[in-house]
């Protein structure tokens, strides 16, 4: 594990205006961030780089005062500054625009850009004003068609996007934080923005950038520093790092996690194939085929368009195109109900086990049955005997540790729910598995039990298609890997070519000249 | 034990429901006997049926507003077709029932194909059942059948004897002779359409679509035929009350005032009996009990005196302190972002 994480030189003669030293933070007890030095200078447009989970967005929301550091210290223009909020970053000039939005849907354009500082007149907000204000900052980003009168909830995505920068504008910062605040744009307003970024360094703002998108980064910025596993490992100006010298320091050496042994690669008959997906923006032609028998993993950055195929291919999306085969079954299904019903068997075990994965107050019985009362019902009505049986045998297959089935599901532990979800999917007896992130905040021990799972499943004869965050897992358990790149898949791995390089490289879109 | 804790909601407002009456009946001049038990009975009937009825749209996480109206409109149904011969009568029950069911259905198709929150959708409804209610008995009046009325609202005894089913002083039959009608067919109608409700798979997508609507729709749940199923099942509770009320009072009445007093007084029994508004817990065995309770309590205004004038407080207050019992468990909760959840 590299700790080396060394002071920034600065090329420049003056004192950065942000400079961490010995930051650390933990959440219960795991550490998202140690011992962390970094600066940041006035004027610079300054990308951070790393994997998911790198630390990044731990450390821009300790630098904007979302998270308070566990130890170390930060000085802002050579002070020390301990920030208990957000407003009290910005009041010292730092501000976030975030990934998730934090506008007020059914407030105006104009009282969400005014939001921490409305102007007043006798003490109460002046209407005129605030919009006189909204105005001018929107016409700084070239968004004049936006009224300042509309409602948040009525713009589009990238409409919210473009406020959100023009709200963090108003607060007239020294230092402007944009974390993937690009992702969400139209090319236009993306050009915007570099325009915007530009004329700020000009104005000797500090811009930290976190882009996943390589050539951004390259267009826009001076310095690049790179994070893994809650540490910086360095930071270099630009071209001072070759591409793929950029890539080995995301990734480090670490292996963890013992996965099943993964079979010789072999001819399989394909049972799930999949022929140019559409979808709104987030697909764009996706083509992909998974084997009966096959774990095939879903690799790249986060929001490339897999959670979207998943949920295509589970009938959850309206406007879906393209072709999809499911054994004998053609054509993209309908809703969950359909997808899981007839010849083509389809299990999703969704993102988040909360919401979507669970019913939390009900039992866990109820919770294992959900998706399969056809099975243990006569007629219209649920047949207890049956449902004992079911109930007993799912537990058992998975070895869920539980008081009394009849407790609500909401009291078992993180590894425990998510074994409930995906035996609730077994019981329907899919010959399609999707699985969306399923080891996502559970312990070591569940997440072994879930790859051995899979590979069981797989040789069992049913097609497995996986997302997942963490490369490690997906080299560890998969017999091909594809890699999506904004709504499409760009990258097939498959055998000795799998490997870690490889994947970043193919999650950037760069080439390093070593990625097959 | 577990049922215990489960339940516990439920068990509590069984317990305060035991207290609540017995000691009503100390305090009585006549009290523990069959006279005033049969006279007590007939006056929750249709309160506990309308209760039961708002159980289901509450476990989907709503409200519905229409329950009164239609236990009204389908009073007045039934105080025109229930009478003559027992062919008829059969019939005019039936009929009456259908109409419920049917006014719920209509609201369920509504709610899932309108897309329309219950709350509003249902108070257009109300209004609608309310009018055609009007239209049916522009004047209170109808006869309903007068043996079938004595019949019902008596104790097994009065019932057999008015059939001549069997001799109604028949030794083997004293130990039951005594029980209500109305409690009978209460508790009967509870026990035949509640119990297999809750056991059906339509029952479980009920409960599931309150917990959590987006894990039951990712279950691949009926949500749209369960949604239609539970407002058609409150439309018939409430057309049981409805019919049971027209029997009760051999008349039909389009009070469009006792309408929303049983609505709102079906929504305090939801509450009193367990039934969380957020939905996905309770039931409407729950609910009938909260029904009882709510009865109850405006039955020792008969024994006490207390200025009539002062009783919608009194009410309110006593109200307020019941379902306040039940935001007790609160106070334990450690994590206070657990309140919103």
């Amino acid at each position: 594990m590299s700790k080396t994480g060394e002071p920034v030189t600065s090329q420049s003669g003056d004192a950065p205006y942000v400079q961490l030293s010995g930051i650390s933070k933990y959440f219960a007890g795991i550490r998202a961030l140690e011992d962390v030095n970094f600066a940041c200078e006035l004027g610079s447009t300054h990308a951070i780089l790393g994997e998911n989970g790198a630390g990044k967005s731990t450390l821009i929301k300790i630098m904007s005062g979302v998270l308070q550091p566990s130890a170390g210290e930060m000085r802002v223009a050579g002070k020390p500054v301990q920030f208990r909020s957000p407003s009290e970053a910005a009041d010292a000039g730092i501000v976030c625009i975030f990934q998730e939005l934090s506008l007020l849907p059914d407030l105006s354009v104009a009282d969400n850009i005014s939001i921490s500082s409305p102007p007043r007149r006798f003490g109460l907000i002046d209407g005129r004003a605030q919009r006189r204000r909204a105005e001018e900052l929107l016409a700084r980003i070239r968004c004049e068609d936006v009224d300042p009168r509309a409602l948040i909830r009525d713009l589009s995505l990238s409409r919210r996007q473009m406020v959100e920068i023009a709200k963090a504008l108003g607060k007239q910062p020294k230092v402007l934080i944009l974390d993937e605040a690009t992702s969400a744009l139209t090319s236009r307003d993306v050009e915007t923005v570099y325009d915007l970024l530009g004329r700020l360094k000009a104005d000797g703002v500090a811009s930290l950038f976190i882009s996943h998108r390589m050539h951004e980064v390259d267009k826009l910025c001076d310095t690049l520093s790179v994070f893994r596993n809650g540490s910086h490992v360095e930071t270099f100006r630009k071209g001072e790092r070759s591409p793929s010298e950029i890539v080995r320091m995301m990734i480090g050496r670490d292996v963890e996690a013992q996965f099943p042994p993964r079979p010789e690669p072999v001819a399989r008959s394909v049972h799930l194939s999949i022929r140019n997906l559409t979808w709104e923006n987030r697909l764009k032609g996706v083509n992909l085929e998974v084997g009966k028998g096959e774990i095939v993993g879903l690799g790249g950055l986060d929001g490339q368009g897999q959670k979207e195929l998943l949920l295509a291919l589970f009938g959850v999306l309206r406007g879906v195109e393209g072709t999809v085969k499911a054994g004998e079954v053609a054509g993209i299904p309908s809703s969950p109900d359909a997808a899981k019903g007839g010849k083509a068997r389809i299990a999703l075990v969704p993102e988040d086990r909360k919401t979507e994965g669970l019913m939390l107050p009900m039992s866990i019985a109820d919770n294992l049955l959900a998706a399969s009362y056809a099975k243990v019902s006569n007629g219209p009505m649920i047949d207890p005997a049956k449902e004992k049986a079911a109930v007993r045998e799912g537990i058992r297959k998975l070895q869920i540790k539980i008081g009394s089935a009849q407790d609500p599901v909401a009291t078992l532990s993180g590894g425990n729910q998510q074994k409930v979800v995906i035996a609730k999917w077994l019981m329907t007896d899919p010959e399609i598995i999707l699985l969306n992130d399923p080891t996502r905040g559970i312990d070591v021990g569940t997440k072994q039990e879930i790859y051995k799972l899979m590979r069981d499943l797989a040789d069992e004869g049913r097609a497995i298609l996986f997302y997942s965050t963490d490369y490690a897992e997906l080299i560890g358990c998969c017999d091909r890997i594809a890699v999506m790149y904004d709504g499409a898949i760009l990258t097939e791995l498959t055998g000795d070519a799998i490997s870690e390089e490889a994947i970043v490289a193919a999650s950037l879109n760069i080439d390093t000249g070593e990625a097959a | 034990m577990n049922m215990w804790r489960q339940n516990r909601a439920f068990v509590g407002a069984l317990a305060m429901l035991a207290v609540l009456y017995i000691t009503y009946n100390f305090m009585h001049p006549r009290g523990f006997s069959t006279a005033v038990l049969v006279q007590n009975a007939n006056e929750v009937v249709a309160i506990a049926f309308v209760a039961m009825a708002q159980t289901l749209p509450v476990l989907l996480g709503g409200l519905d507003l229409s329950v009164g109206a239609v236990m009204t409109l389908t009073a007045c149904v039934a105080s025109v077709l229930v009478n003559g011969s027992p062919a008829e009568i059969l019939f005019g029950m039936a009929a009456t029932l259908a109409v419920g069911a049917a006014f719920g259905f209509m609201n369920g198709v509504i709610i899932v194909y309108g897309r329309l929150q219950p709350i509003i959708a249902t108070l257009a409804t109300g209004a609608v059942a309310l009018g055609l209610a009007l239209f049916i008995r522009p004047k209170p009046g109808g006869d309903v059948d007068g043996d079938l009325n004595w019949a019902l609202t008596n104790s097994l005894w009065d019932l057999v004897d008015t059939y001549g089913l069997f001799d109604p002083d028949a030794a083997w039959f004293q130990p039951i002779a005594w029980i209500p009608v109305p409690l009978i067919l209460l508790f009967g109608i509870a026990a035949l359409v509640w119990v297999p409700f809750k056991k059906s798979v339509t029952g479980r997508t009920v409960y599931a679509i309150g917990s959590a609507e987006g894990a039951a729709y990712m279950s691949g749940l009926p949500i749209d035929r369960a949604r239609i199923a539970a407002f058609t099942l409150g439309g018939f509770l409430a057309s049981c009350g409805g019919l049971y009320l027209a029997i009760q009072t051999s008349s039909g009445n389009a009070d469009v005032m006792q309408a929303g007093a049983y609505t709102l007084n079906s929504i305090a029994a939801v509450v009193l009996g367990g039934t969380s508004l957020l939905g996905g817990a309770g039931g409407a065995i729950g609910s009938l009990v909260g029904a009882l309770i709510l009865r109850v309590i405006s039955f020792y205004f008969r024994i006490v005196s207390i200025d009539p004038l002062l009783q919608p407080l009194i009410e309110g207050l006593v109200l307020l302190a019941a379902v306040s019992l039940g935001a007790i468990r609160t106070l334990r909760v450690k994590n206070r972002l657990e309140l919103f959840r």
